[in-house]
């Protein structure tokens, strides 16, 4: 307390010239902040969102190399597939109109297939060597390279924007939700590169769980890019379906189960769907969930077709879900997420004997990319 | 990329330069008067604050200036090591080795060297170390 008087009077200085200047300087901070005080704070957070935008753009960068390397590595493309590439990189897809909901689901599912056999052309002309696995790898690669881009942009038009209007609001909405964008951003980083080299995914949780039921029996196709495998189980019989591996797809698991309720003209006790699921933060990596619903992510074709499907025979659908988080998802398929099949295989197990008969008929559907996959 | 997109600038802005330029100067003013001070009378309380306000001071354009410095960028694409385990599903022979590109769950592969069958990939994963976690 004693101190108190001599140090304001340090601050204000004494009668010489110094004393002058510094206490003139301290009114001049003070009365700088009070005006300047919110652009002061603007132009530090635009700095941090220049430091992330450049992370940004080294990721979309090496994104780009990495699909142009393999490509020309696996495809041998005749000329260099670099200007088709960034072409690709800039690709649109326009949503349908949802004034007039009625209807959307198949205008969107049109848009989807139309979508895909452009990507699956557009990396064959690219890749003219490449075979089909191959291809679907490519196709992977590039359509993540795509999102790095998209992200890169987007964050980059609000850091001009705000750059531009010098807007402490515009700045702020990007800054806050940067760490949890450049999350996403490294976990797209980590799938290219897993898709360059073919290697299964997170993601692949589900299927991994129904290649691992299929396995030694008998597959056929039932839709696009899903095979399926009727096999004893417990007494039940289960049709298991999956992507059809070991390149990077996930079909149209709607279309599969939908198919499969129809060969059967309805007859089946119980669906079980597997599913990669997003776990919250303090939750076990790996961990394996049971509920009810179907399991399944995407735009929501297939949910609304397999929804459409039970509900007109009354099938209940039974979710197993394997909890992982975005990083884990896209990166490379982590020790615990491969062993954590095995306990989801038990789950199933319970439960088709605690809800279905002997000699039940029973839907296994294990929905995610099947890259690195097989069957 | 079809657009060349400009490469967000590094440069200081001249307004912060200017705030740390300021910042110098007065933290050297302070230090100057408080060594005088100290000088003409060490027990005056006053020359102690002073020398304090003008240390925080250079601390601080200090802490600014490293801020400012160009951070070297981390290269996102690191390779993690992905493993491939083969099995034999007759005798159970088991060989571990680094994932090759052509690897996938289930494939078959080479003859097992114990038994003479034909071995099966069973896993391929990643082990992330404690740290890593």
């Amino acid at each position: 307390m004693l101190m108190i008087p001599q140090i304001s009077q340090g601050l204000l200085g004494g009668n010489d010239i110094l004393g002058w200047i510094l206490q003139v300087a301290f009114l001049g901070f003070f009365v700088i902040f009070m005006f300047y005080g919110q652009r002061f704070q603007t132009s530090i957070m635009l700095r941090e969102v220049e430091s992330h935008l450049r992370r940004l753009k080294l990721i979309r960068d090496e994104g780009r190399k990495l699909a142009i390397e393999t490509i020309k590595e696996i495809g041998k493309p005749p000329e260099d597939p670099a200007e088709r590439v960034d072409q690709f990189l800039e690709y649109i897809a326009i949503p349908p109109e949802s004034m007039d909901p009625s209807g959307i689901v198949w205008k969107l599912e049109h848009l989807l297939d139309v979508q895909d056999v452009r990507f699956k052309d557009d990396v064959k002309l690219m890749a003219p060597q490449a075979d089909e696995t191959q291809r679907n790898n490519l196709e992977n690669v590039l359509v993540w390279a795509v999102d790095l881009n998209i992200i890169y942009k987007v964050i980059r038009h609000f850091y001009l924007l705000g750059k531009k209007t010098l807007s402490l609001y515009v700045i702020m909405q990007v800054q806050m939700v940067l760490p949890l964008i450049m999350r996403e951003a490294e976990a797209l980083a980590s799938a290219v590169k897993a898709c360059a080299m073919g290697q299964p995914i997170g993601d692949g949780a589900g299927a991994l769980v129904a290649a691992k039921l299929m396995h030694g029996h008998n597959v056929r196709k039932i839709a696009k890019d899903i095979v399926a495998a009727t096999v004893p189980l417990e007494g039940r019989i289960a049709h298991v379906l999956k992507s059809e591996g070991p390149g990077g797809t996930v079909g149209k698991p709607g279309d599969g189960i939908s198919q499969i309720i129809k060969e059967t003209k309805g007859k089946i006790a119980a669906i079980v769907m597997i599913d990669a699921a997003g776990k919250l933060e303090g939750e076990k990596l790996g961990d394996v969930a049971e509920g009810v619903g179907a399991a399944i992510g995407g735009p929501g074709v297939d949910q609304y077709k397999i929804e459409e499907s039970v509900l007109k025979y009354k099938i209940p659908v039974n979710a197993v879900i394997i909890k992982e988080d975005i990083g884990d998802a896209v990166s490379p398929m982590r020790k615990e997420i491969f062993d954590a099949a095995d306990t989801a295989i038990q789950r199933i197990k319970r439960l088709i004997l605690e809800r279905t008969k002997e000699g039940d008929a029973v839907i296994i559907a294990g929905i995610g990319n099947t890259i690195g996959i097989g069957q | 990329m079809t657009e060349k997109a400009e490469p967000p600038t590094r440069n200081i802005s001249t307004f912060l330069l200017a705030m740390i330029l300021m910042i110098l100067v007065l933290a050297v003013a302070a230090l100057y008067v408080g060594v005088q001070t100290y000088g003409n009378n060490p027990k005056d309380a006053t020359a102690i604050s002073l020398m304090m306000i003008g240390f925080i001071g250079l601390a601080l354009t200090a802490y600014m200036m490293l801020q400012t410095k160009r951070k070297p960028l981390r290269v996102p694409f690191e390779i993690p090591q992905v493993v491939t385990t083969i099995l034999c599903q007759k005798c159970g022979f088991k060989n571990v080795r680094d994932f090759q590109r052509g690897d996938y769950v289930f494939k078959e592969t080479e003859l097992c060297p114990k038994c003479n069958e034909k071995m099966m990939i069973a896993s391929i994963y990643r082990e992330v170390s404690e740290k890593e976690k």
